[in-house]
């Protein structure tokens, strides 16, 4: 934020204004104000509305079921005659889309990030960059579809001795959703690199460092704290991803296994097929969608949090 | 450090008896080599890191242009105008359309861009022009915003089922709702590229319009506001064409059914491009998804169409301070 914000704030307080604003504001002024501070203020009322919709269906469904039953419990089936809400199964689906997501993401989106911020000419960059920009904005339901017609036969070609079954996998879902997530990645990477002060790479070449040994050894370690954070992000998207799981590892019934080959539902892909159906109001497989919801919530939450924590302190340290 | 042979010769300009040539090309090596310590294990090291870097980005280039290119092979013999004028339909796959999902696409688009550039805009003109940074709630209020900016998808489509299809607003399934969803899912991505757009313009150009004695709202609207202006329109560009693309949220908000009937906006069922495509996709018939392909294809001709208006947009009104 401008310096010059601070002085209008200082000279709010009743310290000697120093700022060119007139003393007081006038009473259309004032109504602006009011009217574009609420604008701003209806972004808390978004998070507490969401945070009071996951509620109170969930405090009716955990009145139900047992909390300790829903985050322990091995078989999640709340469709069934018997109903079962353990949540495990949907979990490890999710952690499954994120550790293959990563597996991909993770090595391919900091390549791109070193190649683009060390390596390449400021003419490949600019033909390069939009490129990613087209891959972030690409409808997930598009890749999604691409991903089962093409992604999945490939892979089940490629490896034979896996024990493929159905059309439906997780592990290519997860594979997938790594792929869309390459350039939150890598841009954010690059973003941490570029903001590495000029005179760290220049001191480093000075002493007779190689282009890779500045790269590897001076500019990573350097803008660690934003790169981290662009995994991180990664990792919080790959969490909320729900078109690319329901159409490449399908909407059947989810089993505890960490076996990739086969399809499984994830949370997202729980809440999103479950409200597909007409469910009733007040019903519990109707509550039990916004249990699951609080828990999706509360994991990509903890990893906004940290992101933006670990953006403002290479922030803080180069600026 | 390589590329010495290029360099002009001491010794081929100036005449000097062979003896001294030789000392002088000597000398030479001699102080390079001390110079470029990169030994040749380094070097090719330095190539293979290079290489490899170099095919990371590549993998994703080539998933961008493979799923381009897919799409239009796969739904290449349903592209026709069968497609926008026709109604979706599992029962005669041959002849169904996107008719009225694109309208119902259309509707929603027009309430996402109403609502969201003037509560983006106006967020971000209250947190870059007149919040007081060091003020608790402001601090607050930014960062909520950067963490709704990563909530998921699916999450806002919760919102939008406990409290705009039922509850407080009560709408019911209808475009309208599916707008408001999106339009609060889209929101922070316009309130953060707006605020970028503010902050890139001088600070000098507000305190000269306040010098001169503007209040604070005549320098924002009439000096700041038109200098950000290409920087605010292609946020807005990118958050509609992710309101385009957004199909999790609206499967919890009533999005997926036949509708055979144009949408209305407050009254009525009604479908949108990305969750008709789902539901195709997601029935086993061939033809239907060769269908769903097709409307990949209508769908990423309708963002490059937005979204070359907003490369335009940047090339044109961008400038440097």
């Amino acid at each position: 934020m401008s310096t010059q914000t601070v002085e209008l704030g200082a000279s709010r307080s009743g310290e000697p204004p120093r700022s060119l604003e007139a003393p007081s504001l006038r009473i259309g002024e004032r109504i602006i104000k009011a009217l574009l501070w609420s604008a701003a203020t209806l972004s808390v009322l978004v998070t507490t509305g969401i945070v009071v919709s996951l509620l109170i269906p969930s405090i009716a469904f955990f009145q139900q079921v047992p909390l300790w039953e829903f985050l322990t419990g091995t078989v999640w089936a709340p469709a069934f005659a018997n109903p079962s809400y353990g949540v495990l199964p949907i979990v490890v689906g999710t952690l499954t889309v994120v550790f293959f997501a990563t597996l991909v993401a993770v090595p391919v989106g900091l390549s791109s990030a070193i190649y683009l911020s060390e390596y390449a000419s400021p003419r490949v960059r600019r033909i390069v960059k939009p490129i990613l920009e087209v891959l972030e904005g690409l409808p997930t339901v598009a890749i999604g579809l691409f991903a089962f017609a093409v992604l999945t036969p490939l892979i089940r070609q490629l490896t034979p001795f896996l024990p493929w079954t159905g059309p439906f996998s997780i592990g290519v879902a997860g594979i997938t959703v790594g792929l869309l997530i390459i350039p939150l990645v890598s841009s954010v990477s690059d973003d941490a690199m570029r903001s590495v002060p000029a005179d760290l790479r220049q001191g480093a070449y000075a002493m007779g460092a190689t282009k890779y040994e500045v790269a590897l050894k001076v500019i990573v370690p350097a803008a660690i704290s934003g790169i981290i954070a662009a995994f991180v992000l990664g990792i919080s998207r790959a969490i909320g991803e729900t078109m690319v799981v329901l159409l490449v590892a399908g909407a059947g019934s989810p089993v505890l296994s960490f076996d990739p080959t086969k399809g499984t539902q994830t949370m997202t892909a729980y809440i999103g097929s479950t409200a597909t159906g007409d469910i009733a109001q007040g019903t519990i497989t109707y509550d039990s969608i916004f249990a699951v919801g609080v828990l999706l919530f509360l994991m990509t939450l903890a990893m906004n949090i940290l992101a933006i924590r670990l953006v403002k302190k290479y922030r803080e340290v180069y600026d | 450090m390589s590329d010495s042979s290029d360099k002009p010769n001491l010794s081929d300009r100036v005449a000097m008896p062979a003896r001294t040539r030789v000392a002088v090309g000597g000398a030479r090596e001699v102080t390079e080599a001390m110079f470029s310590s990169v030994d040749r294990a380094k070097k090719i090291r330095g190539t293979i890191i290079a290489g490899v870097l170099l095919l990371g980005l590549s993998v994703a280039l080539i998933a961008v242009t493979a799923m381009v290119v897919w799409a239009f092979i796969a739904g290449w013999s349903r592209l026709s105008i069968n497609l926008f004028t026709n109604v979706p339909s599992v029962v005669n796959p041959d002849n169904a359309g996107y008719r009225t999902a694109i309208l119902g696409t259309l509707y929603i688009i027009g309430g996402v861009i109403v609502l969201i550039v003037p509560l983006g805009v106006g967020a971000a003109i209250y947190l870059e022009q007149f919040a007081n940074p060091a003020n608790r709630f402001n601090r607050f209020i930014d960062l909520n915003i950067q963490n709704l900016a990563g909530v998921p998808s699916i999450v806002f489509g919760i919102l939008g089922l406990a409290f705009i299809v039922r509850g407080p607003l009560d709408l019911g399934f209808v475009a309208a709702a599916g707008s408001l969803t999106l339009a609060l899912l889209v929101l922070p991505t316009v309130i953060l590229a707006s605020r970028e757009a503010l902050r890139a313009v001088p600070s000098s150009i507000r305190d000269g319009s306040l010098a001169l004695g503007a209040t604070v709202w005549q320098a924002v609207s009439r000096q700041v506001l038109p200098a950000a202006l290409p920087g605010i329109l292609t946020g807005v560009i990118l958050a509609v064409s992710r309101a385009i693309g957004e199909a999790a949220p609206l499967l919890l908000v009533g999005a997926v059914t036949f509708v055979t009937f144009n949408p209305s906006f407050f009254e009525g069922g009604y479908s949108t491009l990305p969750t008709m495509i789902y539901s195709y996709a997601s029935r086993p018939q061939e033809s239907l998804q060769t269908l769903a392909a097709a409307g990949v294809v209508v769908m990423l001709v309708l963002l490059i169409m937005i979204n070359s208006v907003a490369i335009y947009l940047r090339n044109r009104f961008e400038r440097t301070w």
